[in-house]
């Protein structure tokens, strides 16, 4: 990530996964109603197209090389010093590429009930938004994106969703939009104070991270600026409780991607934005990053645990699935941040797939509650077996791709983050518990009569589940190819992290640093 | 005699080009007022041309006269009073502006609540006229007259609606403070002048520039006299604490005229306001500047928290406006850093958000003032309910200009809101920035009450028997020119950031 190698590209791949859905958008919102299966094929496609774009750019991608790839730059407000800067590396490429697959399944596969073509509009805006974050490379432009995918998930929420809807939508946007006020002031404060030695103020991320030397405590305050955004976007504990209130209350589809996508905004944020402009913060912040994200799996797990409804497990899971990646986040380790970025995209196969999942619970009988859900796997068992395979994959079941992140998590932690791991560890245990408890209640014993009915899984939601459990096997049993693209970028930024902060990562043979135990954190520089 | 006299006294030498605007304006005015008395009712829609037509012509003065501003630089008219500089010509555009959009969305108002239709005009554009000289003058006195100039046309203005008690009470209330105010504002002219011996703005630096160390009693004097002018501004803004009358004159006055409070007068007392504290009073920098941050802190919040708790769109609206006032105050504190001049970041934040807002809100009111519904009364949220699925491009327009108020990034108001969170960043008021921003996400709240009460409230018995809400053709116009302005300016900031001076 030193210097930005740039894949000499005429095609403006980055630009046009934000382009392509914008347009899309504006293409479904203005066919006229009458012609609604038009607008609903218009949308699909506009989204396979993406898709399509973002696999392209995941399989060209030169795998091995740090930088960013497919880099392109305009001038955009030239008096502020603001660009459009795109470019896409290690640690965004695997995202861009979820964003490009998720969509097109979640809109082919799930149906709004009603007012399709704002629907698709809105999801449309929403894939734009979270693409146009991921590949981002100017602090401005960033946030425009960041704050900008609010929108459409509001309007989701609060359109599409079920009967706290509105309660659920307000919090969640309040909620990410007070963050985004402190890291709002962080982007500007960042500028100014890197402002060159000529008086020309920049918000180009490499830029400034590459040039700027803050103060100690100037580089704190603004790491807290920032952090706090992704904080509540991750969301990490205890600024959670918008999640599951957004997550029960939002549409299938609105689930699916909030988990899959929206949530990884938090996690990408912290290591992009948090750990690479302000390393010797993100070092100084560890222990509490370490600690809350702990707290958070310990938390979520358990809290999962005592979830009456079916959706609200499941949104529980991810708070604790999240706490994991920012424990490997903040582990600062090779194969610690390498697993958190591969559990972003494990997480976003597996808990979408679940909600999937729920969401067809739903639709068949029209309640989540687990206690009136019994015996399913007797009348339904090809949809049993779809379920059995996505909670043990978010489990973490060796062979199924949870158990890769969760694993690189924990034993790259190790060296650098001893007891923390050793607490998060036991997070496994509780999600083995909470999830296989929840099965068993819903799936397990004789159907009682409501639930004799129970309609099998359809052919069209078989064809939606199936590249779900595809990459949940193929990335289990194969990982190699996700972690030779991501593993480059991780080094490099781990390096320059060690470059500017006096951190050290522990090599295999002294496994604990003596700086790093818990006891003496405090007064570390 | 009266040739002798005529010999001694000199008159200034009057730059007739310069004052085109005014004496457009003026003339307008007068034609309409005399001969909307001498003629029967005329024709529909013939009022609001003459208006539009002032205010496009005021617009391509304003123009011109930029244009003019930029090859030859500022200058003194008539005397030294009226300052003819960028700043001056950025209110002019906006008056402009105010004045199309205000008069197109009263034409289908004034027709709806069978109110007058020339007088009222000629009054919004006497207050234009008060408001591009009050922007302009390079003398307290002429401030005032200018302040007072627009003043009472809007007092009228407010309680224009003659069946309407609550406008009338509006009126009355705004008179009665607003008259307190423009006193306090004298008097503190009166001391200033006392300590400088001058009423000039440009000249009082001169004045200070001779006699750095001022007596005591006159240092008391001063700062009296600067405390006073700022209470007087701060009335005009509707900073916090002296807002009390913003919600009440906002939500009594007929809704068009809120809109050209909120926007043009507004404008025009924040150009006046940068003008008398940075240039006339720069000194004082020092002495000033925190009351200025203390103004901002209040507005903001007290602004933000009062407006989530309303129920009525206009009042919403009314104390949004007094947060959106406190974001300009965070601008004329970064501004206060650099005293003296007219140019620094804080000043161009400040100038940006005004137009920005201005146009905003222009659109938002124009909304209202077609949900409103006959009468002007039903501006309750309820009134909103649904509105998304009556009539969904109404709605969505006012969707987007909500967002835009909110500072969602790709609108017009994140833009402004962006400008002023950079100066104040680049004088290092961290406190105030981050206070801002926070008390954009309470402000935030109320913009999404309304949007729920348009897209996804649930229907009450009831909902069908209301009149449905008509958009006049008018209205529609200024709705779309004000969204998009607000998308466009979102989109593309650069060519607004880089003219804004």
């Amino acid at each position: 990530m030193l210097a930005a190698s740039t894949t000499p590209v005429d095609f403006p791949a980055l630009s046009l996964l934000i382009l392509l859905p914008v347009l899309g958008a504006a293409v479904v919102a203005l066919i006229p109603r009458r012609q609604g299966d038009i607008a609903k094929v218009v949308g699909l496609l506009t989204s396979v197209a993406t898709g399509a774009i973002a696999l392209w750019v995941l399989f060209a991608f030169e795998s091995g090389v740090e930088g960013f790839q497919y880099v392109s730059q305009h001038p955009w407000i030239d008096d502020w010093g603001i660009s459009w800067h795109l470019g896409v590396d290690g640690i965004s490429l695997l995202l861009v590429a979820l964003t490009g697959v998720l969509f097109p399944l979640v809109i082919a596969g799930v149906d709004p009930h009603h007012d399709h073509q704002r629907y698709l509009a809105w999801m449309l805006l929403l894939e734009a938004g979270v693409m146009g974050s991921f590949v981002s490379l100017d602090l401005f432009l960033f946030f425009v994106f960041f704050e900008i995918v609010l929108v459409p998930m509001y309007f989701l929420i609060g359109g599409w969703g079920y009967d706290q809807r509105v309660y659920a939508a307000t919090k969640f946007f309040l909620f990410t939009m007070a963050g985004s006020a402190f890291m709002l002031v962080g982007i500007v404060a960042t500028a100014v104070l890197a402002k060159a030695d000529d008086g020309a103020v920049t918000f180009d991320l490499v830029k400034i991270a590459e040039n700027a030397d803050f103060a100690t405590s100037t580089g704190r305050w603004l790491f807290a600026a920032f952090a706090i955004a992704f904080a509540v976007k991750v969301p990490l504990f205890p600024l959670h409780t918008w999640l599951p209130d957004a997550h029960t209350q939002a549409p299938t589809g609105g689930s699916v991607i909030l988990a899959g996508v929206l949530l990884k905004l938090g996690t990408y944020g912290l290591l992009r934005f948090g750990v690479y402009l302000f390393p010797e913060a993100a070092v100084w912040a560890r222990p509490v990053f370490l600690t809350l994200a702990t707290i958070g799996i310990i938390w979520g797990a358990i809290a999962a645990t005592m979830q009456r409804d079916l959706k609200r497990v499941v949104a529980y899971s991810s708070v604790a699935h999240l706490g994991f990646i920012v424990l490997g986040t903040f582990a600062l380790t090779s194969a610690a941040v390498t697993g958190g970025l591969i559990q972003n995209i494990n997480h976003g196969v597996s808990t979408g797939a679940l909600f999937l999942l729920v969401g067809m619970i739903y639709e068949r009988r029209h309640t989540r509650e687990i206690s009136e859900l019994k015996g399913l796997q007797k009348v339904a068992p090809v949809f049993a077996g779809f379920f059995t395979i996505v909670m043990l994959s978010s489990i973490g079941v060796p062979g199924l791709n949870g158990f890769v992140g969760e694993f690189m998590v924990l034993i790259g932690s190790f060296g650098s983050a001893r007891w923390w791991v050793t607490i998060a560890a036991t997070g496994v245990i509780i999600a083995a518990l909470y999830l296989l408890w929840a099965y068993q209640r819903v799936f397990h014993t004789e159907p009682d009569a409501a639930n004799s009915s129970f309609p099998e899984l359809r052919w069209r939601e078989g064809m939606l589940l199936a590249p779900f459990v595809v990459l949940i096997v193929f990335c289990g049993v194969y990982p190699k190819p996700m972690i030779d693209r991501v593993q480059p970028a991780v080094d490099s930024l781990l390096a320059h992290v060690e470059e500017r902060s006096g951190w050290s990562q522990p090599t295999p043979d002294e496994p604990v640093v003596p700086a790093e135990e818990p006891g003496e954190q405090e007064g570390e520089d | 005699m009266g040739t002798d006299i005529l010999d001694v006294m000199e008159t200034p030498v009057l730059d007739w080009f310069a004052l085109s605007p005014l004496l457009v304006l003026l003339g307008a005015a007068l034609v309409m007022l005399v001969v909307g008395a001498l003629t029967p009712p005329w024709p529909r829609h013939l009022a609001t041309a003459v208006t539009c037509a002032a205010g496009i012509a005021v617009g391509v003065l304003g123009v011109l006269l930029w244009r003019q501003v930029d090859r030859e630089g500022a200058s003194l008219l008539v005397n030294d009073a009226v300052q003819l500089d960028k700043l001056t010509v950025w209110s002019m555009l906006i008056a402009a502006v105010g004045l199309v959009m205000v008069s197109l969305t009263s034409d289908g108002f004034g027709e709806r609540e069978n109110l007058a239709q020339p007088e009222t005009h000629a009054l919004y554009l006497l207050a234009a006229l008060g408001a591009i000289a009050m922007a302009g003058a390079n003398s307290l006195i002429v401030l005032f007259l200018a302040l007072e100039t627009m003043s009472l046309a809007l007092y009228v203005l407010v309680a224009s609606h003659r069946r309407r008690t609550a406008s009338q009470e509006s009126g009355l209330k705004y008179f009665v403070l607003g008259g307190f105010s423009s006193a306090v504002f004298l008097y503190g002219v009166a001391l200033v002048y006392g300590g400088t011996g001058s009423t000039e703005i440009t000249r009082m630096l001169v004045a200070l520039d001779r006699q750095v160390d001022l007596d005591p009693m006159n240092e008391t004097m001063m700062l009296a006299g600067v405390a006073l002018i700022i209470v007087g501004l701060a009335f005009k803004v509707g900073a916090v604490p002296f807002h009390s009358w913003v919600a009440d004159v906002y939500q009594g006055a007929p809704t068009p005229v809120t809109s050209f409070m909120a926007s043009v007068a507004k404008a025009a007392a924040f150009v006046a306001m940068l003008r008398v504290l940075l240039i006339g009073l720069g000194h004082w920098a020092d002495d000033y500047r925190p009351v200025i941050a203390a103004l901002a802190v209040l507005t903001l919040v007290v602004g933000s928290v009062m407006a989530v708790v309303q129920t009525d769109v206009k009042r919403m609206l009314a104390f949004s406006s007094v947060s959106h006032a406190g974001f300009m105050l965070v601008g004329v504190e970064a501004a206060a850093h650099l005293p003296g001049t007219l140019e620094s970041d804080g000043t161009s934040s400040v100038l940006l958000y005004v137009l920005v807002y201005s146009v905003l809100v222009l659109g938002t009111f124009a909304v209202v003032t077609a949900v409103s519904g006959h009468g002007d009364a039903s501006t309750s949220l309820d009134a909103f309910r649904g509105l998304g699925r009556s009539r969904p491009v109404i709605a969505l327009a006012m969707t987007v200009l909500l967002l835009a108020q909110a500072g969602v990034p790709l609108t017009s108001g994140f833009v402004a809101k962006f400008g002023v969170i950079s100066a104040a960043a680049g004088e290092k008021s961290w406190l105030l920035a981050v206070l801002a921003m926070v008390s954009a996400v309470i402000a935030a709240y109320l913009y999404l009450r309304i949007m729920i009460s348009m897209w996804v409230a649930d229907p009450v018995a009831g909902d069908d028997a209301r009149p449905p809400v008509q958009v006049s053709r008018p209205i529609a116009a200024v709705v779309a020119m004000s969204v998009a302005f607000t998308l466009f300016v979102g989109v593309l900031p650069g060519p607004l950031v880089g003219i804004t001076p």
